[in-house]
């Protein structure tokens, strides 16, 4: 290289694009990111929201505060938010040193190869589209005018209900859906005989009376789990605005499911590419390449310095360990096709094995209410359904619409067989509550009690 | 370096930001929340007498951050999860506490653990009340008065350099200037702010607090009432910019005590209640006017009154209500509710039916004190208004 050397206080940005064409050259393959550096505060929010710009609703307040209280007790610090898209979208702290970001840029450049390729991102993107940022920006308008001229309590009573059932889509079903079909497929309209014939060409109108075995077909034809869906489709009195909100709230979990199924792989991705990208650049001068990598192992560390066991287990420091691995063994192709064809639960239960597990010291514990807490086992199996558990389903209890009554009442049900419990029936019954206010016809939920028998919640 | 990234960012619509929190709008619409929450309780939290804070005049109530619901499985006895670290199986990181709810290993986004001690002004409760009793404000009783007050009135080019008015002062300056006189200041631009000798019209009010303390009162009794007389006075400062108090106590004998020890004071023997009410009449007569003080009575007794003390309690009484404006009886029953079919309920019935500005009410529980501050005040407008 023959530009002058960088100096520590010299700006992150101008390693940006060096930073681009070494991962280019390491074959990484993605859409142009556009960096910037926001104010901690700002960081929070983003973390907070989820997006830069988001739709206002009390409980992103109450997790604000949260966040609020654990950035003061020193215990979280973000260094970047990525959003995908093209182009994607960085958040940098203003608050990193150089080390700090020169580390985050090739982090951030992780994570888009690993969103322009895995497939699960790509499908989701080609529907929502690869603007997500400008939507959920949208979103937030088209709230804060429907506020403006509906009210604040009518827009919050919608939120309340379509942020409730965030996470109650089907991401097997496109985005933009078709309406069921009104009616049965008629069997006997197809039979087509000389006397009909004969009979339509007398009378074509009374022809189709005659004929019109058309059936009505039952809503929904099958248990419907988009509840986002089929809510603002089929709510008896819903008002067009409030369906707006919640196929926007529908639009942005959409854009959220991938980044949840996700995780353990897109982190372990940007992670071990962040490490490998900086051993590789010859153009980061050595003392900021020495304060890079020891933020490095901070960021994929399992536990906190002071502590010997974790009782979770760091997303990072997982994935990190998986690819490290795959890699070595399998080589950096085999690991590309990985990544681009797995979720979370393929990549654990695949690439998380008995060796690497014992390599991790990963233990399956029991918590009791009371607070006890004890190691059970090492069991792979156990280890993988224990991380993978509070994935399922995007994090939600398997619910589905499974009749629409002609009074205009709605059915739900809940699969307690798959869940393994019922539902907890105080906030079971606060949700449909939220339910009823947009649907403005009873709601009920059908699920079991403790000792298993079929229960069923009301609104009120 | 914070500024040199900062700098190179700003491309016009850079920095949008920082023009406003996200985080701290929704968390004010959450807290707007709250109180509503805690509006809608307010009955319970006026039943508690232990959250009044006297010196700060705020009530101190402790709430749950609001959670938004979503579906969630019921919490198993047991939860289990993923840790990492150098353990055997078997072994015990934590001990259970039995003491310790059921609600760990709930909250997803740790929430709930957080308890916010939310301060409302006294004042704003009582705002609160009127509202929800959709009561008109009382109409005080206006008399003459010596009381005066200064208020502002006009300017005058001379006065205490404390009262300058600048803002006058450098529009007179401009106005000269406008006509073609020089730019500096000069004395005859200078503005004083005057002020004015004014009359007020009496808002005085003085309320009486009679607690019957004889030996059939027990401390929840007492409590009770204090609780009562609490709010009470609240709803009558709102009205009267000067409220005194006057608090006696009586058993068969009566005294007049300071407030600090008002509550504290326990008697033993019978209850006749004419002599507490002898008593309120004295002190009216030797310190205060009717038709300079609004006068207020508010008795709290169990109801047990001697026999043979009807007549002379109804002598006092009728003598009262033609001076004060309103005089109320609240019963304190726990546990056993009368209805005031008791000898003092009687009493105050039988005024009440004659058209005095009298009113009963039987308080059992915490929760009645609000039913009856509710009560006196929409009587008492019935009877003043």
């Amino acid at each position: 290289m023959n530009d002058p050397p960088m100096n520590a206080s010299g700006d992150w940005r101008s390693y940006v694009q060096r930073m681009e064409e070494l991962a280019a050259r390491q074959g990484l393959n993605f859409h142009p990111v556009e960096f910037e550096a926001v104010p901690d505060a700002f960081m929070m929010e983003i973390a907070v929201y989820g997006l830069p710009v988001r739709m206002p609703h009390w409980s992103f307040g109450v997790r604000y505060i949260y966040q609020l209280i654990q950035r003061n007790m020193g215990h979280s610090r973000l260094f970047e938010v990525v959003f995908p898209g093209n182009p994607g979208h960085a958040y940098l702290s203003s608050g990193n040193g150089l080390a700090e970001n020169v580390l985050v840029t090739a982090h951030v450049l992780g994570h888009a190869d690993f969103s322009c390729n895995n497939l699960l991102f790509r499908r989701c993107q080609e529907q929502v589209s690869e603007h997500i940022v400008e939507h959920a920006a949208s979103h937030a308008r088209q709230v804060s005018q429907a506020i403006e001229t509906h009210g604040a309590q009518r827009v919050e009573a919608a939120l309340d209900a379509a942020l409730a059932l965030e996470q109650h889509i089907d991401i097997d079903q496109r985005l933009r859906r078709e309406r069921f079909p009104e009616f049965l497929p008629d069997a006997k309209a197809l039979v087509d005989d000389d006397f009909r014939r004969r009979f339509a060409s007398l009378d074509p109108v009374a022809a189709q009376g005659v004929f019109e075995t058309r059936k009505r077909a039952p809503v929904p034809p099958h248990p419907e789990r988009d509840l986002l869906w089929f809510i603002a489709h089929y709510a008896p009195e819903m008002e067009s605005w409030e369906r707006d909100i919640f196929l926007a709230v529908r639009e942005e979990s959409f854009y959220f499911y991938p980044v949840f199924a996700t995780q353990i792989m897109n982190e372990g991705w940007a992670s071990y590419w962040h490490a490998r990208l900086l051993r590789e650049a010859d153009f980061v001068p050595p003392e900021a390449y020495v304060d890079a990598i020891k933020c490095h192992s901070d960021v994929v560390r399992p536990m906190a310095a002071d502590q010997q066991i974790a009782l979770a287990v760091n997303p990072y420091h997982l994935g990190f360990s998986l690819w490290e691995k795959i890699i070595e063994k399998q080589g950096l192709e085999a690991a590309r096709l990985i990544m681009q064809q797995d979720d979370d639960f393929g990549f654990v239960r695949n690439h998380l094995t008995r060796e690497i597990a014992e390599e991790l010291e990963l233990f399956r514990f029991a918590a009791r209410s009371d607070g006890n807490i004890r190691v059970l086992d090492r069991d792979l199996n156990g280890l993988h359904e224990a991380l993978l558990a509070p994935k399922y389903n995007f994090g939600a209890p398997n619910i589905a619409v499974s009749q629409l009554r002609q009074d205009g009442s709605l059915e739900l049900e809940h699969d307690h067989v798959t869940d393994g419990r019922g539902i907890d029936v105080e906030r079971g019954r606060k949700v449909l509550e939220y339910i009823r206010r947009v649907w403005r016809r009873p709601v009920t939920l059908h699920t079991v009690d403790q000792g298993g028998a079929a229960l069923a919640l009301s609104s009120l | 370096m914070t500024a040199n990234s900062d700098d190179s960012s700003s491309l016009g619509l850079a920095r949008w930001y920082d023009l406003f929190s996200r985080g701290a709008r929704d968390w004010l619409r959450h807290d707007e929340k709250v109180r509503e929450a805690v509006r809608e309780n307010l009955p319970r939290i006026i039943a508690n007498g232990d959250v009044i804070n006297d010196s700060t005049r705020t009530v101190r109530v402790p709430v749950r951050m609001l959670e938004h619901y979503h579906f969630r499985l019921r919490s198993p006895g047991d939860s289990q999860g993923v840790g990492q670290g150098e353990v055997k199986p078997g072994d015990v990181l934590a001990e259970g506490s039995p003491a310790e709810g059921s609600d760990k290993g709930e909250g997803g986004q740790g929430e709930g653990g957080i308890q916010l001690m939310l301060e409302i002004k006294i004042d704003d409760i009582v705002d609160w009340l009127w509202e929800e009793m959709q009561l008109p404000n009382l109409k005080a009783r206006v008399g003459p008065s010596d009381d005066s007050d200064w208020v502002r009135e006009g300017w005058d080019r001379r006065g205490a350099r404390s009262r300058l008015d600048r803002r006058r002062s450098v529009k007179e300056m401009v106005k000269r200037q406008g006509l073609g006189g020089s730019k500096t200041f000069t004395d005859e631009d200078l503005r004083f702010r005057q002020l004015a000798r004014r009359r007020q019209p009496a808002v005085h009010a003085v309320v009486f607090f009679m607690l019957d303390v004889s030996g059939s009162m027990s401390e929840r009794d007492r409590k009770l009432a204090k609780t009562f007389f609490f709010w009470v006075v609240q709803g009558l400062r709102r009205e009267y910019r000067s409220l005194e108090t006057v608090f006696v106590a009586h058993t068969t004998e009566a005294w007049e005590f300071a407030e600090s020890d008002f509550f504290q004071v326990t008697g033993t023997g019978g209850t006749v209640a004419s002599t507490g009410l002898n008593k309120v009449r004295e002190i009216i007569d030797a310190r205060f006017s009717p038709a300079r003080h609004n006068i207020y009575l508010f008795y709290a007794s169990d109801g047990d009154n001697s026999i043979g003390d009807h007549e002379p309690a109804q002598q006092a009484l009728t003598d009262i209500a033609t001076k004060a404006c309103f005089a109320g009886y609240v019963e304190v029953a726990s546990g056993l509710s009368r209805q005031l079919a008791t000898e003092t309920g009687r009493l105050f019935g039988e005024a009440a039916a004659n058209g005095q500005a009298v009113a009963s009410f039987v308080i059992d529980d915490f929760d009645g004190v609000w039913g009856a501050v509710r009560h006196f005040f929409s009587t008492e407008v019935k009877a003043t208004g």
